[in-house]
């Protein structure tokens, strides 16, 4: 009835595009890659107040598939958007693989961790006839990891729904959990490739090299208005004025200076576009103080907050 | 013989964090409790911000509809702002919200429901799983995991066809108030047109084959999971500037008939929801949201919206069927179908729409920030009826609402204790091995639950909760 493991990878390669991240498409990396994940690290992926959107996000990834990701470079046995099981035979499972490989497992947390009365406001299933807060989950297998990645704004740093009142105190997985590696991806959701980039990284060589925040430098070490396309308008004081317009975006609102990421370079959804290049502004999203911090999206950035024009990149 | 009650927690395979429960007797399901079990707090967390955030704030109350939320809440500031958007810009709109409605109901059937009728490989995410009723001959089974990886790429292409005008996907930034940031040029329309026809052909060559394989294999779901029978659609997809005109009209079917459908019917009612009690019953318009978690009786952290005080279903099967697309029947199968049929006749219409761009003009109109104003959004998300209310005071929000496709759904019981319509829908239903109740996920996962959709939006006021489907 089922497919052998060597039949379904046979499948995926007949269906798949080539391997290779952009950051690393030379064949004896992705022969060391295949070396390293021969034992397919274990990766528990857990939900908090989030919106699956970084998951959608990583199911976008151009090279390698998604399929080539399940099958060759991670084993996903807790993902709850994409797993067969349900209800209790999923919910212990957990329990077992964080048992089984614990200080083997990396954790994938997605979401923000709501603190507010004891955590009530985010449960994520049934044990022992009690529903188990993703508060009280964290807590539980969190310190097992081998390390953790806060995929996306949420998980990072609180993102959306850490927003002003903040409704629920969510927090990060940060402020929760001690003693184990954080790795910051941000990003509202994080591009495929960050996500990836940084397992492949840390398979093949370790850890990459973070900044204060605890983000790979590799992805966000410069800002978005460094990079931009439009950087020559701005250089040359023109400016649009409204939508569909040539010119620098700083006066419809673009935060393309306050924002990290490579968006300029590396593009969105196998390459095809990114937000500036669709004649919209940069709304921000790979900061640390995302959404207040970037809010009102649409409102020009004060004239004493601008970058200085061709000074400013070190 | 004893009551046996069965909860699923999580339920897997939907967006969001669902709960379901159903109590077994002498082998059926004699009631059914449907449960969100997250809330975030959208609403609260929107208000007093300015309104032209909405449109990128409520698309990240769903990753996987971004787009349903981003127009629903786009159209409610359109609304209030009383600015028309040149056709330029309702075409690129609608072209978006199609190539997400693909992208979703490719993953809906592959990704999201095909494990419970077809065995994956050995290896996780698809061990471990429910044994037992897996129908598929071998050969079969293997063509529809070699689909499985197909639909990979295709539902990935959708969102390429989406970022070619939105710049990304999820979630897209290009749409703001009075129409879209980009201006359509030829590369960009040929660009879209190829990936289009390519989707067209899987959905007409395999997914809608697909579809109709496991009705074959599975024919008695097509008496299965029927509910109250009772559908409903706000109607989208404007084909002309005044929205006079849409691919999916407005309306509802009940009792054999199909019905004019008016907004100011709808209300919501709390009693089993985490929400104040003195907020039940209200309007969108002029709901709030105040949680309450230790509410007693309560269950769920969606409210339970109603027509005329009765629960309707929404989605592709009652857009289709008030549209008189497809009146084949009301079940577990014909949710599929249904869907599956959508994906063409949205895929057909797309060709048709990307080919009256005016390359080169305007497609978006100016627009001022009014001082106060009311709005309101009414779309169809992939999930179904979906509408977004907000009202302006001194240029900030001052109340916004959503009520979601899932909250329909997905509700709790309503201050009459009458159920909603999955929990109905579950109710009757012949359970061969309460421990692997496949019959239950099988008819929840027939409504392609959106819990984060549900939770995040269903409050005015700002608070959500997540759902669990036992």
């Amino acid at each position: 009835m089922e497919l052998t493991r060597r039949e379904f990878l046979k499948l995926c390669s007949a269906s798949a595009v080539g391997m290779g991240l952009s950051q690393m498409a030379v064949p004896k990396l992705v022969h060391a890659l295949e070396e390293a994940a021969a034992k397919k690290p274990p990766v528990i992926w857990l939900q908090g107040a989030n919106c699956t959107g970084c998951l959608v996000s990583l199911l976008n990834t151009a090279h390698p598939t998604i399929a080539e990701v399940l099958t060759r470079i991670v084993s996903l046995e807790y993902q709850s958007n994409v797993m067969a099981a349900s209800g209790e035979l999923a919910f212990s499972y957990l329990d077992t693989i964080a048992e089984k490989a614990k200080g083997e497992f990396f954790l994938l947390m997605e979401g923000a961790i709501p603190t507010k009365d004891n955590g009530i406001y985010c449960t994520i299933g049934e044990k022992d006839g009690k529903e188990v807060t993703v508060l009280d989950m964290v807590k539980q297998i969190g310190p097992k990891a081998k390390a953790i990645v806060a995929v996306g704004d949420c998980a990072s740093f609180g993102g959306i729904p850490a927003g002003k009142p903040n409704p629920t105190d969510c927090q990060p997985i940060s402020k929760i959990i001690s003693g184990v590696p954080i790795i910051n991806i941000q990003g509202c959701p994080p591009h495929p490739d960050w996500l990836l980039g940084t397992i492949v990284h840390v398979l093949l060589f370790g850890i990459p090299e973070l900044d204060k925040l605890g983000r790979p430098k590799l992805f966000f070490g410069e800002t978005v208005h460094q990079n931009c396309p439009n950087y020559s308008y701005f250089s040359e004081g023109k400016f649009a004025k409204k939508f569909g317009d040539p010119g620098c975006l700083i006066n419809l609102g673009c935060k393309g200076p306050m924002a990290n990421s490579d968006c300029p370079l590396r593009k969105w959804n196998s390459g095809v576009n990114w937000c500036i290049g669709a004649g919209s502004i940069c709304i921000g999203c790979c900061s640390e103080d995302f959404p207040d911090g970037k809010a009102p999206f649409y409102a020009a950035l004060p004239k004493d907050q601008w970058p200085k024009a061709d000074t400013e990149i070190v | 013989m004893a009551t046996k009650k069965i909860t699923i927690d999580p339920v897997t395979r939907v967006e969001g964090h669902l709960k379901i429960t159903v109590e077994v007797n002498d082998g059926k399901v004699t009631d059914a409790y449907s449960s969100g079990t997250l809330w975030r707090g959208i609403e609260v967390i929107l208000k007093g911000r300015d309104p032209r955030d909405a449109g990128q704030i409520t698309q990240r109350i769903c990753g996987v509809c971004p787009m349903a939320h981003g127009t629903a809440s786009i159209l409610c500031l359109d609304d209030a702002f009383k600015v028309e958007v040149p056709d330029n810009g309702r075409i690129i709109r609608n072209l978006m919200l199609g190539a997400n409605h693909l992208q979703s109901h490719i993953l809906h059937f592959y990704h999201l429901a095909a494990l419970d009728y077809v065995t994956g490989p050995a290896i996780p995410p698809f061990v471990p799983r429910y044994q037992g009723d897996f129908r598929l001959p071998p050969r079969v089974n293997d063509a529809y995991v070699a689909h499985y990886l197909q639909a990979l790429e295709m539902r990935k292409k959708a969102h390429e066809m989406l970022a070619i005008w939105g710049g990304r996907m999820p979630p897209q930034t290009a749409m703001v108030v009075g129409g879209v940031t980009c201006v359509p040029t030829v590369d960009k329309i040929a660009a879209f047109l190829w990936r289009l026809r390519e989707i067209r052909a899987f959905v007409n060559d395999v997914y809608i084959p697909d579809v109709l394989g496991v009705a074959d294999a599975y024919a008695d779901y097509k008496k299965i999971g029927a509910g109250y029978g009772n559908l409903l659609a706000y109607g989208g997809f404007p084909l002309d500037s005044q929205n006079k005109t849409k691919l999916f009209k407005a309306g509802r079917f009940t009792k054999d008939r199909v019905l004019d459908f008016d907004v100011n019917s709808v209300t919501e009612d709390v009693k089993y929801s985490r929400y104040k009690s003195a907020n039940t019953g209200k309007k969108p318009s002029e709901g709030m949201t105040e949680p309450d978690a230790e509410k007693e009786g309560s269950y769920s952290w969606l409210k339970a919206p109603r027509y005329e005080g009765q629960p309707y279903e929404v989605g592709p099967l009652a857009r289709m069927w008030v549209n008189g697309d497809y009146r084949q029947g009301i079940s577990v199968i014909d949710r599929h179908a249904a869907r599956a049929l959508e994906a063409k006749k949205i895929a057909d219409a797309m060709e048709e729409w990307v080919l009256q761009l005016k390359p080169g003009q305007p497609a978006c109109a100016e627009s001022k920030l009014p001082d106060s104003a009311e709005g309101a959004g009414l779309t169809e998300g992939a999930r179904g009826a979906l509408g977004h209310w907000i009202k302006i005071v001194n240029k900030k929000i001052d109340n916004y609402q959503a009520v979601v496709p899932t909250t329909w759904n997905c509700s709790p019981r309503d201050d009459k204790d009458v159920r909603g319509p999955v929990e109905e829908a579950l109710c009757g239903t012949r359970i061969v091995d309460t421990d692997n109740p496949l019959e239950v996920v099988r008819i929840v996962r027939s409504f392609d639950p959106c819990i984060a959709c549900a939770v995040h939006l269903i409050e005015p006021s700002g608070e959500m909760k997540k759902f669990r489907v036992i």
